[in-house]
């Protein structure tokens, strides 16, 4: 795309933002209310020599865009709750396996079917615990159009860099949502390639990691004769079936993530200077609450933001750096609400609301109220 | 006669076939006298006759006993998950064009769980090569029926027999418009390589169906005890026909099983060609 300003919404800049990020392989199929990711895939990818295919269903999906991570190219799926739920057992392939690969789940009302029009929140947890196992993924959240043109870069570069699948999420609010936009020059931005083996074939363990706990990343069809498995392997990729490489494989994947947190953290603290009390908020929810501070200020209420940009690792650092009264306010029955109550001292309130709509100014304005000291 | 020092044609060949192992993993997995080893030989074998770069050669399998193939073939080869090679493997051929991609699998892998990505698969004509062996049973976890176990067949989950009907694989295929449509038993070595060896140089969905024998968990249950009794039953009861019609490519309980190279057509344009034209498309 050209440098300049659009009128895009939440799924079109999901799209562009990938691959403005350097994303040329798609692989998807249909479901409310990602579909228009796919559409513009459709249109855009080849125009770039990309490639586009609609597979027959969200497993299929997620097993070719593996696949084709392999090969080296930068690769992407979008979909919603239902659809996530089917993926699920090879997100842990590509957890286990190390590949990058970036997913799209635009929250819609749920469980099951739910409310495939309308805005929910209730994915949060499942991008973390979606797959059997004890597992680290990356996650992020972005609340306008323009942040998620913007994340999609940092998305693509987290999972190259870290070889870990990045669950990018939306809400049904966010995508069909439509905002002016802003597209950066090409050069504008700092794109990250995965590592490459630094020894040649023969030579090159293909699971052995470097200090960072990240092993290098050969392609397909370059004669390092890859072996990759979703059983428990070794540092050669083959299948060693023992509590011990299991304890080095299962700490090396969770450790990679773990010891990077910081740098894959990213967080909005409004006005949290001197608060009493904290509305942490998420995705398109945390619009309604930054009015409801602003007001709540007026009124003499010390409130303040914090909007986990990255949801997973879990920038807990940020709920420990203040004593204040935490409010949660998220679309489902409670699900951040529990991490923060992990790492808050004073108090932790959830205001949760069921789904199909957000929060009103109004709804978390009341709320801050009986903080008022 | 062999002068001492000199190696003979057959000792090459195994070397050959040895370097396209990984030999720091044997031994493998599989029970003596399985047929799974003998469908990989071939194609290895087949591999080599072709001259096909084994650094440009991707194999890709799902799980099960079968899908341990993936683990010892010494080429890029991924294990993946449950009746998943299959889009795995479109994502590698679709993504680079120039490698050449082998999904080899069992016949639950493929046909049950994976019974979708098969279908819209050859549907869609992708330009992979797919080994299916068919052992009527899902080996690796104890013999349970499966998409392919004959009606009336004993297994774990069909004490009583198998109420169940099952797939006719080439009929299936064939149906999908797959280019290249072939069946073998484990017993046909030679056929079984040549169909693979001419498969390679063909474009398109190819399948073939490699009937193996599970003497471990199938055979012992439905009167064929040892490997050799399978294998008796396969040179028995096979017959080749390569212009069978579907009703004749049914296999039933114990009985005839019809061999043969049911299709090869050239020329039907690939997923991956298709899509050629539709970048250009986009680019004008
Ligand atoms: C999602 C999922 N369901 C079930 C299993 C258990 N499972 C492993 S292998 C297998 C059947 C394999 O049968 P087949 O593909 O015929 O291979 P064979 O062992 O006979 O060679 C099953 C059911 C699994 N690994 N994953
Ligand atoms: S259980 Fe059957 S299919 Fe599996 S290795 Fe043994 S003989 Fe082969
Ligand atoms: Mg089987």
């Amino acid at each position: 795309m050209k440098p300049g300003y659009y009128f895009w919404s939440g799924d079109i800049a999901a799209a562009e933002g990938a691959i403005f990020a350097g994303c040329r392989f798609y692989a998807g199929y249909p479901i409310t209310p990602s579909s228009e990711i796919a559409e513009r895939m459709a249109l855009r990818l080849p125009q770039v020599g990309g490639k586009f295919i609609e597979m027959e269903d969200e497993i299929g999906s997620i097993a070719a865009i593996i696949g084709a991570s392999w090969t080296g190219e930068k690769v992407m799926t979008a979909t919603s709750g239902p659809g996530i739920s089917l993926m699920n057992e090879n997100i842990g392939l590509a957890a286990m396996t190390e590949v990058p690969i970036v997913i799209v789940n635009a929250m819609r009302g749920a469980p099951s079917t739910g409310l495939p029009t309308l805005v929910g929140q209730g994915d949060l947890m499942q991008a973390k615990w979606g797959s059997h196992g004890s597992y680290e993924i990356i996650s992020l959240y972005p609340d306008s159009v323009q942040e998620t043109f913007d994340l999609m870069v940092d998305a693509f570069n987290y999972a190259e860099k870290y070889r870990v699948p990045v669950l990018f999420l939306i809400d049904g609010m966010l995508a069909h949502m439509y905002e002016k936009i802003y597209v950066p020059p090409e050069d504008a931005v700092e794109r990250i390639e995965r590592k490459r083996p630094t020894k040649p074939p023969g030579e090159q363990l293909i699971y052995e990691p470097d200090e960072d706990l990240i092993p290098p990343m050969p392609r397909i069809g370059e004669g390092y004769k890859i072996h990759a498995s979703g059983l428990t392997h070794n540092e050669k990729g083959y299948p060693e079936l023992t509590p011990q490489a299991q304890e080095r494989l299962i700490r090396r994947l969770n450790d990679k993530i773990r010891k990077h947190a910081e740098e894959i953290w990213k967080v909005e603290e409004y006005r949290t200077d001197n608060a009493d009390v904290i509305v942490v908020a998420m995705g398109s929810n945390a619009r309604a609450v930054r009015t409801a501070v602003d007001e709540a200020r007026k009124e003499g209420i010390k409130a303040g933001l914090l909007r986990p940009i990255t949801i997973w690792p879990f920038p807990y650092k940020y709920i420990e750096k203040y004593a204040v009264d935490y409010i949660v306010a998220e679309i489902n029955y409670g699900q951040i609400y529990h991490k923060v109550k992990e790492y808050a001292s004073g108090n932790v309130e959830l205001l949760p609301k069921m789904g199909g709509e957000l929060h009103t100014p109004q709804e978390i304005l009341h709320a801050l109220r009986r903080y008022k000291k | 006669m062999i002068s001492a020092g000199k190696k003979s044609t057959m000792e090459l060949l195994r070397e050959e076939v040895e370097s396209l192992l990984r030999i720091d993993r044997l031994p493998h997995v599989w029970c003596p006298g399985c047929g799974i080893g003998i469908t990989l030989n071939a194609f290895l074998r087949a591999l080599i006759r072709a001259k096909i770069d084994p650094n440009k050669t991707v194999v890709v399998s799902g799980i099960g006993c079968t899908g341990r193939a993936a683990g010892y073939v010494n080429m890029d080869s991924f294990h993946t998950t449950h009746g998943r090679a299959i889009p795995f493997a479109v994502g590698i051929k679709f993504a680079r064009p120039e490698l050449n991609v082998v999904v080899f699998s069992g016949d639950g892998d493929l046909f049950a769980i994976g019974g979708n990505h098969f279908v819209n698969a050859a549907r869609r004509n992708h330009d992979i090569l797919v080994i299916a062996v068919n052992n009527f049973t899902y080996g690796m976890t104890g013999g349970q029926h499966g998409p392919t176990t004959p009606t009336g067949a004993y297994t774990t989950t069909t004490p009583y027999g198998n109420p169940d009907r099952p797939f006719n694989i080439p009929h299936l295929a064939i149906s999908l418009g797959a280019p290249y449509v072939a069946r073998w038993t484990t017993y046909h070595l030679m056929q079984l390589q040549n169909s693979i060896y001419t498969a390679l140089h063909r474009k398109g969905f190819r399948v073939i169906e490699v009937i193996s024998q599970c003497p471990t968990v199938y055979g012992r249950r439905n009167e064929m005890k040892s490997p050799l009794e399978m294998m008796e039953y396969f040179r028995k009861f096979s017959v080749r026909k390569d212009d069978a019609t579907f009703d004749e490519m049914e296999l039933t309980y114990n009985g005839r099983i019809v061999v043969g190279v049911f299709r090869d057509v050239q020329g039907i344009p690939t997923y991956e060609e298709r899509y050629n034209d539709i970048i250009r498309r986009a680019q004008k």
